[in-house]
């Protein structure tokens, strides 16, 4: 085997597109759990998002209307999701489920006179002198506008939680509707915004598969990316800074063992391929062994049904 | 001003009148649906629902309905044990994979002997395979309290993986001439899960189905298991009062499931499937999560649920071929159909009020 | 067997099974079985084109019927049945997880036609066709040994199988031929169809210092990854993703299943039917390679394009020896050429390729 055919710099940074799907989802996806909601929808979402931003970035040829767009019609089909769950009160599990199937089935119709074609490319960060420095050059300066602004979005959402106002209602809601509902919060609207807002990051990270990972339109192209979000959410236990780590040990050790097989590794490669699954256990096994199980606990009304009576 | 007020237990009449409305308005929306797609909106739908019952070739389809139910309820019923309990399994996909595989590889090491027991051995190992691949969620939750969504979906990854693997090397088929795929148990008697009456569809899985919906709506409405666990779903602490294991009814539950997810992948791979191959699975883990949930987690609710879904996905394919529909528009419907079924579920749980609050 | 009985009276009398344009009215009903979406924009959209090339050859005396997505063993048994149920006279089952459910329904309906893609199971009414894509791959190679710089070309391969090995090996022979530094660097994608992986997979072989990628993966990803790197090479798989010509697409293998559906449907109309084993390539068209773009030096796609002329007359094949195993042991003797049996099971590595093929 020879490691050193691998570079660490470019191996950071290709980690870094690699992860950014997943991180975005994953982020909008803790933000609706942070208020007590379990949308299993978020494939769908995602594709939906894929399809929409292709399709606006290729007739406007702008991936930036792409993404707005993405972003919307993700919002849009997660709205779904929250007037049947919220106003309904349907199972959040199924109905999750049901959007999955219903996004992908709409994701193909819409996307059908668009298979094989190519994305507009998107620019990418160049300052003259920065982004030719070794390692940091590649690592933090030489990339797409949507990558800065998830990391952004981390931190921001982070912040939010934590510190805002808003922030500390989503998560009372979160935590307990009923006591939520007698402080006069507005439980279901604070939830569909919450809803809607994960509707929204799944489709930038699906567009971000369409217009920037891969890019190009295929039925189906997403492959699971919105299950391994769910994953990551809870891997993180609802923390927005550990939905970062997350995606990017997931992504990274992905990205690595792809590697490993072009360096002529002598492990099986179902060992290798597997290897993104099997660590993502262990690392979540040493953590919630090691901590206070408390703070690794899923918010209390997570997927509970919420019905003011009177 | 609409408004909803619980009902204080479920409506019996809405119970099995709003499923119906649910199809109903299915219909409705999926024929809007399959007009804009230039087809004509009332053959679709009844090649989806009425041909494959009562239509020209029902005599095959009727069979095939149990074909495709089979490991759907199986696989449900177990997960609905589970998540009554409040405990997420929804790994089935891997469990399936892991009994097939065990099973198979089970029988496949005594070809090409023709023993009567070699069936049996590889119903047992099936269910192993597939416990065995939910314990592992199961004993890092009691160990170590990892949460079992994430271990369960990441472990179903892991299995495709080894699938693919032993589809090309353990279990390979000597005589394939180097394709991948395992031996064709339906070729050999003995590893063969038959039709018990031809024709009809009913293979051994199905009957473990049957046996599965009778056994959990006896266990859940007469058996202390069944108590222990819907009081846990419902109420986790009065669970601990009433000195439930909460320990012991996370490996039940998981481990009930994971065997049930197993023993549908066995039956499958020895039945209709026939051999162990890199896409052996195709999704009835994840679908099971959500004929569990149609079916309101009660047992007599899974095995209709599964029967529906089935159908969809029968009449769906026939609507595909006959009528020139595109797979994705017949997703499509599906996710609708779930839509309105889950939807409707509100008239069974609420009233609808008209009119203004009144001062509470 | 009861229930072939019945079904296979039920159908006859029913007189839909037994092929009602034999009175010359009917049309000639053919059915397609696709293992992914058309919309995946290779292996199934190639056999769907196909389908279409039928439509327009035949126009109304032919119906064709098709369905994606179909999972293969139970579910792929039961479309394949409806379909001879539904009147179909002529079925494709467009991949080799589909052998055994073929098997299973062709023997239900004697009198319907099936016709099995890659699989080696025949009938007397079940024919098999694969095509010869590894003399495309031999095109490839040489291509790829002569443009490459930094002598590492990446291979993008889906699973362990004769098929794709093949393709490794005719394209290492041809590329160490051309240039005996080269090197290959092989990633096991262990699937045919997640752009996302195939994006990242191109991305490793890339910074690892590839400057040709080959891939037998059916996605556009690597294509966009190698177009995004710069100066990499590659080549378009399955269908001629001509929307990265000329760089850094330089050529691509086609399959070009219409002249063998049109072929295969017209003996269904005349009668002349009958079970073959059809492997075909670049001679018959069924493998076609896609236009060498300019971006390819002048006497190097003149050499390219003199192979493919010697193999379209036969007088070159790709597997010539003297070839030696990846272990060292003798393969092909001096001018020996390798019989189609050992191709069809290939599970071994020429001499020259490094790591283990693997299980």
């Amino acid at each position: 085997m020879d490691l050193s055919s691998i570079n660490a710099a470019s191996l950071i940074a290709s980690l870094m597109v690699a992860s950014t799907p997943i991180l975005l989802a994953a982020l909008g996806e803790m933000v609706v759990e942070k208020a007590g909601v379990l949308n299993l929808g978020v494939e769908g979402m995602m594709i939906a998002g894929a399809v929409c931003g292709f399709v606006i970035a290729v007739e406007t040829g702008s991936p930036l209307a792409g993404f707005a767009f993405a972003a919307f019609g993700g919002a849009v089909l997660s709205l779904l999701f929250g007037v049947l769950t919220q106003y309904l009160l349907s199972n959040q599990v199924a109905t999750g489920l049901g959007l999955t199937l219903f996004g992908l089935g709409l994701s193909a119709l819409l996307g059908q006179g668009y298979v094989g074609q190519k994305a507009p490319p998107i620019a990418r960060l160049d300052i003259p002198v920065l982004s030719d420095l070794p390692f940091v050059g590649p690592v933090l300066f030489s990339h797409d506008v949507m990558l800065y602004l998830s990391l952004a979005m981390v931190a921001g959402v982070a912040w939010w939680l934590k510190n805002a106002r808003g922030g500390l209602i989503l998560r009372s809601v979160g935590e307990n509707h009923d006591a939520a509902h007698a402080l006069g919060y507005k439980v279901v609207r604070i939830r569909l915004m919450a809803i809607m807002f994960g509707g929204a990051c799944a489709g930038l990270g699906g567009a971000y598969l369409s217009l920037v990972r891969v890019p190009t339109w295929v039925e189906g192209m997403t492959a699971g990316a919105g299950w391994i979000a769910l994953a990551i959410v809870v891997f993180a236990s609802w923390k927005a800074g550990r939905v970062l780590l997350g995606a990017y040990l997931f992504g990274g050790i992905t990205v690595l063992q792809l590697n490993l097989q072009a360096a002529g590794a002598k492990l099986p490669v179902v060992v290798l391929d597997s290897s993104p699954f099997v660590i993502t256990i262990v690392v979540l096994v040493v953590m919630s062994s090691a901590r206070n199980r408390a703070a690794l606990a899923a918010p209390a009304s997570l997927g509970r049904p919420f019905h003011a009576s009177g | 001003m609409v408004r909803l007020e619980q009902r204080p237990s479920p409506s019996a009449f809405w119970t099995y009148a709003t499923p119906i409305l649910a199809v109903l308005a299915t219909m409705v929306a999926g024929g809007v649906l399959f007009a804009l797609l230039g087809t004509n909106p009332v053959a679709v739908i009844r090649t989806i629902f009425w041909d494959p019952l009562f239509g020209e070739f029902a005599f095959y389809y009727r069979g095939q309905l149990l074909v495709k139910a089979g490991p759907l309820i199986l696989i449900a019923i177990g997960l609905s044990m589970g998540f009554r309990a409040g405990i997420w399994n929804i790994g089935a996909e891997g469990q399936y994979i892991m009994g097939a595989i065990c099973g198979a590889g089970a029988g496949l090491a005594f070809y090409p002997s023709e023993s009567f027991l070699i069936f049996p051995v590889m119903i047992i190992a099936g269910a192993l395979g597939g416990w065995a691949w939910s314990m592992i969620p199961a004993i890092l939750k009691t160990r170590f309290g990892t949460n079992e969504i994430l271990v369960s979906l990441m472990l179903v990854y892991v299995a495709e993986n080894i699938l693919a693997s032993v589809s090309s090397g353990l279990l390979r088929n000597p005589e394939g001439q180097g394709f991948p795929g395992s031996r064709n148990l339906r070729n050999w008697d003995a590893a063969a899960n038959t039709e018990i009456i031809t024709g009809s569809g009913m293979h051994w899985g199905v009957v473990a189905a049957f046996i599965a919906v009778i056994l959990a709506y006896i266990t859940l409405s007469r058996h202390m298991l069944g108590f222990q666990i819907r009081l846990t779903g419902e109420s986790p602490r009065a669970a601990r009062f009433a000195s439930v294991n909460p320990t012991a009814l996370i490996l039940i539950c998981m481990g009930l499931s994971g065997a049930l997810a197993g023993l549908a992948g066995l039956f499958e791979v020895a039945g209709p499937a026939g051999q162990i191959s890199i896409d052996f699975n195709s999704g009835y883990g994840f679908t099971a999560i959500i004929v569990a949930f149609l079916g309101r987690l009660n047992p007599i609710g899974i095995l209709l649920a599964g029967l529906l879904l089935a159908l969809t996905y029968i009449g769906g394919e026939a609507a595909q071929s006959n009528l020139g529909l595109p797979s994705a528009a017949i997703q499509l419907f599906q996710g609708m159909l779930l839509f309105f079924l889950l939807a409707m579920d509100v008239f069974a749980n609420f009233r609808l009020r008209f009119g203004r609050v009144g001062v509470s | 067997m009861k229930l072939t009985k019945l079904l296979a009276t039920a159908a006859m009398t029913l007189g839909l099974a037994t092929g009602a344009f034999a009175d010359g009215h009917e049309k000639t009903k053919v059915g397609f079985v696709y293992v992914g979406p058309i919309g995946d924009g290779g292996w199934t959209f190639e056999h769907n084109e196909g389908r279409l090339a039928v439509e327009e050859a035949f126009g109304d005396k032919v119906e064709t019927i098709y369905q994606e997505n179909v999972p293969e063993g139970a579910d792929a048994e039961r479309v394949m049945t409806q379909m001879a149920l539904g009147g179909a006279d002529l079925i494709f089952t467009t991949s080799f997880g589909y052998m055994d459910p073929t098997i299973n329904v062709a023997a239900k309906f004697p009198n319907v036609k099936f016709e099995h893609a890659t699989g080696y199971k025949r009938a007397d009414n079940v024919s098999t066709y694969s095509a010869r894509f590894y003399e495309g791959r031999a095109v490839q190679g040489h291509i790829a040994g002569k443009m490459t710089k930094t002598n590492v070309i990446g291979y993008i391969a889906s699973f362990p199988i004769p098929e794709v090995i093949r393709g490794i090996n005719a394209a290492y022979i041809h590329a160490q031929k051309v240039n005996p530094d080269v090197e290959f660097k092989i990633i096991w994608a262990y699937t045919w169809f997640d752009p996302a992986k195939e994006a990242d997979a191109a991305k490793a072989l890339i910074e690892q210092g590839a400057d040709v990628i080959l891939q037998h993966t059916d996605s556009t990803a690597p294509q966009a990854a190698a177009e995004q790197a710069g100066g990499v090479v590659t080549f378009g798989q399955a269908s001629d993703m001509a929307e990265y010509a000329p760089f850094p697409r330089v050529s691509s293998i086609i399959d070009n299943w219409a002249p063998y559906y049109v072929a295969r449907t017209q003996a269904v109309m005349d009668g002349t039917w009958e079970s073959v084993d059809t492997w075909d390539g670049i001679p018959t068209g069924m493998v076609k390679i896609g236009e060498i773009t300019d971006a390819v030096p002048a006497e190097v796609k003149a050499e390219a394009l003199g192979m493919v002329e010697a193999m379209r007359t036969g007088a070159y094949h790709p597997f010539t020896g003297p070839l030696k195993k990846q272990d060292g042991s003798d393969w092909l003797a001096e001018g020996e050429v390798a019989d189609d049996g050992t191709l069809a099971g290939m599970a071994f590595y020429v001499e020259g390729l490094t790591g283990e093929i693997p299980q």
